[in-house]
Order: structure tokens, then C-alpha cells, then sequence
């Protein structure tokens, strides 16, 4: 390190006029030499993570784009078909029906996962005794797998014996085969991804809730607000950096992260009605060993991702989301 | 409030609350009961089995399945927190040119979340002749960014007077990382080393693609694959089930304050 240091240094001397080798006075060629051994400590501090994240994720990042361009056949054959695999996709009625799903699941979703979190977070806000232990029994399913999760709630979705079904009838409605009838089908895997992450997303807006000064809503109290306004007033604004925050980060986990709920629960039926794009996108990759049709496929969902976090961003702002203060 | 809402609003909060913990605890008692009872819709077990579980240990080799999901977390969990450190420390703390455009490069592919570039990853790691192997599990899933960004988050917040007097008593900037900020760095490496552990633990996709090996099987997909063996069978797959999500939920348990500050540290910063 030291050695490189120097060579460094000296390197760079023609450029300062103070610093050739041999003739220094102490005092710039030391700032120099600091100033040099911090770019190389910095290098290799970086270097690993760099090297892995370069090889890891932003070669594949440019290889989906690449890929998408190539007939993959099974093991390692490569044809240039060109714009090949995206005109296959527009005339794939399956692909279209697996975007509509995956937007109907993200528009269900991403607001209602908003609204109960919300909800929780102000609930668990409160200052009451057995909060602390609430907190827990809201968050303690993030912790848990979703393929366990699937598995759970496939049991408790059953048709015949899952207690879901069980309840209903005890209370006198009818059974509903909710997984395997395509109209709930989807709904049902919505209703367990929010119960998974609904816990997760209430810490994180208790976390926003709990960065309001208190005296705020203590002034408006004295003012006569009641509990509506404080909220529209006070609450809601100055918890735009977290709703943002929370709108980004759930709409991503949901375009990426309903793959295990459907490959256990469903496994993209009934009559495709759950294919989510991720789902279809794993189908055509690793089922049928379609590669670059499946890159071609992933490079649009990204590219949908993408336009859509920008559209929060633009909607809300951006709210406060690096250290931009 | 007026007492009366408060009350009210506590009672709500309680019930919601236990019925979200419901199916969890559903889970639980019903891998307790024996074959012919699982579906007896009771809560409390009419007998108490522990059948089930010796049936998932000795039908298929759980342990084996446990370890690999162990060793796996482990050293992704270990080896990422230390490179992570490092680059944020880097980041964060020393001055080279590009930095600030370096960490926006590394911040954006946050964006890109791994399922997405799947097949690339998968193409890359087999032309690496990675496949099968613990390297091919372990390696890629130790980079991303979410790490670096907290990590750099919280060591702009150190004050730049301790380093600056490590300096100036002689010390490089390996030593400064190692002997002034990594023990600062305690509580939010805790944090990270339990969200990383139990991300990892949970992991399912990446598993599913990179292995067919059955020795290297990990717990998730173990129990995925159990399901479709003994579809009908709900005491042993949920018997099944619970062990996967035991580590897990006696972790949380442990480090309950970890975790919800390593989620609140996400959100916030």
C-alpha cells in the first residue's frame, strides 16, 4: 500500500510543480502523499464490493438487456434473432394477461398495504398498556418465510377443512374455494402478502410517526383540533418522506416479491388468473429454458418498474429519501 | 382522548393484533396434532403429538437441510457485513474523486431487486462454474447494496474528530476502520447481521434456480418440495413448516430490538 503510495505520488508530481521526487520541501509533498494514500486506501476498501456488485449485479443487469437479443436453447447455444424475442412478446397473449395481473396486483396491493400499515402504525403509536406487546404480534409474520407463509395459508385456504372455510360456515355464510376459483384467486394472494408485510411497513411509518414532535399536536390540541384534523394537518404532511419511502419500497416488493406466495399457493392458477410477470418470467426461463425470451421479458418488467418509481417520485416529490438535508 | 377511546381504541389494537398472530399460532398447534386431528378446526390440540416432527427428521434429512441453510446464512451474513463496512466506511469517510458518483452508481442498483435480473445472474454464475456448489449460493447473494447504503448512512454520522485524532497519532486508515470505527459500529452491525441472517435464511428463489443437488438443499426449498411429496398430510407439512420458521421466530424473540431498529434505520435514513 505504502509502495503503491508513493508510486502514486510521484506519478502525479509533473502536475505540481512544488512536489518532484527527491527536491520536496515536507510540507506539500506530505499533504500530497495523504491526500494520494487516501485514494488508494479508499480503492481497496471499495474494490471488493465493487468488483462483486460489477460482477454479481451490473453484469447482469447488462446481460438481461444482451440476453433478450439471443434464441438461448438449453445449454449454451446462442442465436442473434435481434428484435426477435420482443415481437414473440406482443403477439404472447400470456405475457399481456401476466403484465394485467401483475398491475392489477400492484394497484390492489401497493394501496392497500398503504392504508393498513398507516393504520397500524397509528394505532401502535398510542401510549397504552400492552402496546409494546401488539407491536410484536403485527410484525412477528415478516420474520417468517414466505414459502412458509404459502404453505400456512394454503392450509388455512382449503377448500373443505381450512379453518378460513370452517369459520364462514360457523358464522353461517357459504365456503368459497378462494385459491381455486380464478375470480379470488389473486385477492387471496394480495390479502396474504399484506399480512406478511403489513407489520414490516408499520415500523417503518411508526418510525415517521415518532419523528413529530409531540408539542405539535399538543398546540393543536389547545387550538381545538380534533383527532381528523391534527391528522390532516400535521400528521399526513410531515409524513411524506415515509410515505414515499413506503410507496416505492412496497411497489418494488411487490412486482419482484410475489413469486414464492404464487409458486406455493397457486402456482400461477387457477387458469393462470395468479401469473404474476415474475412467475411467468421463472415459467418460460427455468421450466422451459426459453433465456433470452425470458431476458426479453424481464428487461420490460424492469423497464415498467422503473416508470412506475419514477411516477411516485414525481407524484410525492420525492419526499426527503437520501441524505439530502 | 377521553378515557373511554383510549380504551376503546387499546381494546382494537388488541384484537387486531391477536388476529394477525392468529394463523401463526394456528401453524403451531396444529403441527402438534396428530394425523387425524389436524383438520379438527380446534386451536388447542385435543392430544399433543411430537410424531410429527420425528417424522419430518427421520422420513427426510431435515437436519442436513437445516445446516445448509445455517452455513449459508452464516457466512453470507459474516462476509457481507465486513466488505459492506469497509466500502461504506470509504464512502462516507475518505475523500477520492468520484465518490459521490461512485455511491450513486452503487445506490441505483438498489432499484434493480434480484429476481428481476434472475437469468442473467444464473447464466453468469454458471459460466463461472458455479452451479451446485455452496460458492454459487453464497458468493452472489453477499452483494448488495442495501448493506453499504445503511452502513454509510451511519458513519456520516460519526463525528470526524475521532478519526482525525487517530491520524494524527500515526495510524492508517485501516487502522482507523478497525480499531475506531467498526467497534463504533456495534450496534447497527448487530442490526444488520440479524436482517442479512434472516433474509438469507428466507431466501427461497435464488436457492431454486443455482441448486439440484440434494445435499445442498436448503430448508426453504426442502420444505417446498416436502409439500408436493405429501400434499395431503398437513401435520407433517406443517410440522415441516414450523421448523423452518423456528430459528426465525426464536431469533426474533432474542433480538427483537435489533430488528425493529434495523427496519426503522431502512426506513428512515
Amino acid at each position: 500500500m505504502t509502495l503503491h503510495g508513493t508510486a502514486r505520488s510521484q506519478a502525479a508530481a509533473p502536475t505540481t510543480a512544488k512536489a518532484a521526487p527527491g527536491a520536496d520541501g515536507p510540507g506539500p509533498r506530505r499533504r500530497l502523499g495523504r491526500r494520494h494514500r487516501e485514494w488508494i486506501a479508499a480503492g481497496l476498501f471499495i474494490a471488493p464490493d465493487a468488483l462483486g456488485l460489477a460482477v454479481f449485479v451490473g453484469l447482469p443487469m447488462v446481460l438481461s438487456v444482451v440476453l433478450s437479443f439471443f434464441q438461448v436453447s438449453g445449454f449454451g447455444s446462442y442465436e442473434f434473432v435481434g428484435l426477435g424475442n420482443y415481437a414473440r412478446m406482443m403477439d404472447d397473449p400470456l405475457f399481456w394477461e401476466s403484465m394485467r395481473i401483475t398491475g392489477v396486483y400492484v394497484v390492489v396491493l401497493v394501496p392497500l398495504l398503504f392504508v393498513v400499515s398507516l393504520g397500524l402504525g397509528l394505532l401502535v403509536r398510542q401510549r397504552v398498556p400492552g402496546v409494546g406487546v401488539f407491536r410484536t404480534l403485527f410484525f412477528l409474520p415478516y420474520v417468517i418465510s414466505l414459502v412458509v407463509v404459502g404453505l400456512l395459508w394454503k392450509f388455512m385456504f382449503d377448500d373443505q377443512v381450512g379453518v378460513v372455510n370452517q369459520g364462514l360456515r360457523a358464522a353461517g355464510f357459504a365456503g368459497h374455494s378462494w385459491l381455486g376459483d380464478p375470480s379470488t384467486a389473486l385477492y387471496s394472494v394480495i390479502a396474504v402478502f399484506v399480512w406478511v408485510m403489513m407489520g414490516y411497513y408499520m415500523i417503518i411509518f411508526l418510525a415517521g410517526l415518532q419523528e413529530i414532535p409531540r408539542e405539535y399536536y399538543e398546540a393543536a390540541r389547545i387550538d381545538g383540533a380534533g383527532p381528523w384534523t391534527q391528522f390532516r394537518t400535521i400528521t399526513w404532511p410531515l409524513l411524506r418522506p415515509t410515505s414515499f419511502f413506503v410507496l416505492l419500497m412496497s411497489t418494488v416488493a411487490a412486482i419482484t416479491g410475489g413469486f414464492e406466495l404464487v409458486f406455493v399457493l397457486t402456482e400461477g392458477g387457477p387458469a393462470n388468473s395468479t401469473s404474476l410477470a415474475i412467475f411467468y418470467i421463472y415459467q418460460q426461463a427455468f421450466v422451459f429454458g426459453e433465456y433470452g425470451y425470458a431476458s426479453a421479458m424481464g428487461t420490460v418488467l424492469v423497464l415498467a418498474m422503473l416508470l412506475c418509481s419514477g411516477a411516485i417520485f414525481k407524484a410525492t416529490r420525492g419526499g426527503r429519501f437520501d441524505d439530502d438535508r | 382522548m377521553t378515557d373511554r377511546a383510549r380504551w376503546a381504541l387499546t381494546a382494537l389494537t388488541g384484537v387486531l393484533a391477536v388476529a394477525a398472530f392468529f394463523p401463526v399460532l394456528w401453524m403451531v398447534t396444529a403441527s402438534l396434532k396428530p394425523r387425524d386431528d389436524v383438520n379438527d378446526g380446534r386451536l388447542v390440540p385435543h392430544d399433543v403429538t411430537f410424531g410429527n416432527f420425528a417424522y419430518v427428521f427421520t422420513e427426510v434429512p431435515f437436519a442436513r437441510y437445516l445446516l445448509n441453510s445455517f452455513v449459508v446464512s452464516a457466512v453470507v451474513t459474516v462476509v457481507a457485513l465486513f466488505l459492506h463496512s469497509m466500502a461504506a466506511y470509504a464512502l462516507a469517510r475518505l475523500r477520492f474523486p468520484g465518490r459521490e458518483a461512485l455511491f450513486t452508481v452503487i445506490f441505483s442498483t438498489l432499484l434493480i431487486t434480484a429476481p428481476v435480473v434472475l437469468i442473467p445472474l444464473f447464466v453468469v454464475v454458471r459460466q463461472l462454474g458455479m452451479l451446485d456448489s455452496y460458492a454459487g449460493l453464497i458468493i452472489p447473494s453477499i452483494f448488495n447494496a442495501f448493506g453499504i447504503f445503511l452502513l454509510r448512512q451511519f458513519y456520516l454520522q460519526l463525528p470526524r474528530e475521532l478519526e482525525e485524532a487517530a491520524i494524527v497519532d500515526g495510524c492508517g486508515h485501516w487502522r482507523v476502520y478497525r480499531s475506531v470505527v467498526l467497534p463504533l459500529s456495534k450496534p447497527i452491525l448487530s442490526a444488520l447481521a440479524i436482517f442479512f441472517f434472516l433474509a438469507n435464511w428466507n431466501s427461497f428463489l435464488w436457492p431454486l434456480v443455482a441448486t439440484n443437488d440434494p445435499d445442498l438443499t436448503v430448508v426453504q426449498l426442502a420444505i417446498s418440495s416436502f409439500q408436493s411429496q405429501y400434499a395431503a398430510s398437513w401435520n407433517y407439512i406443517l410440522a415441516a413448516a414450523v421448523v423452518a420458521a423456528a430459528p426465525m421466530l426464536v431469533l426474533f424473540f432474542g433480538f427483537q430490538r435489533q430488528i425493529v431498529e434495523s427496519v426503522k434505520t431502512s426506513g428512515l435514513k
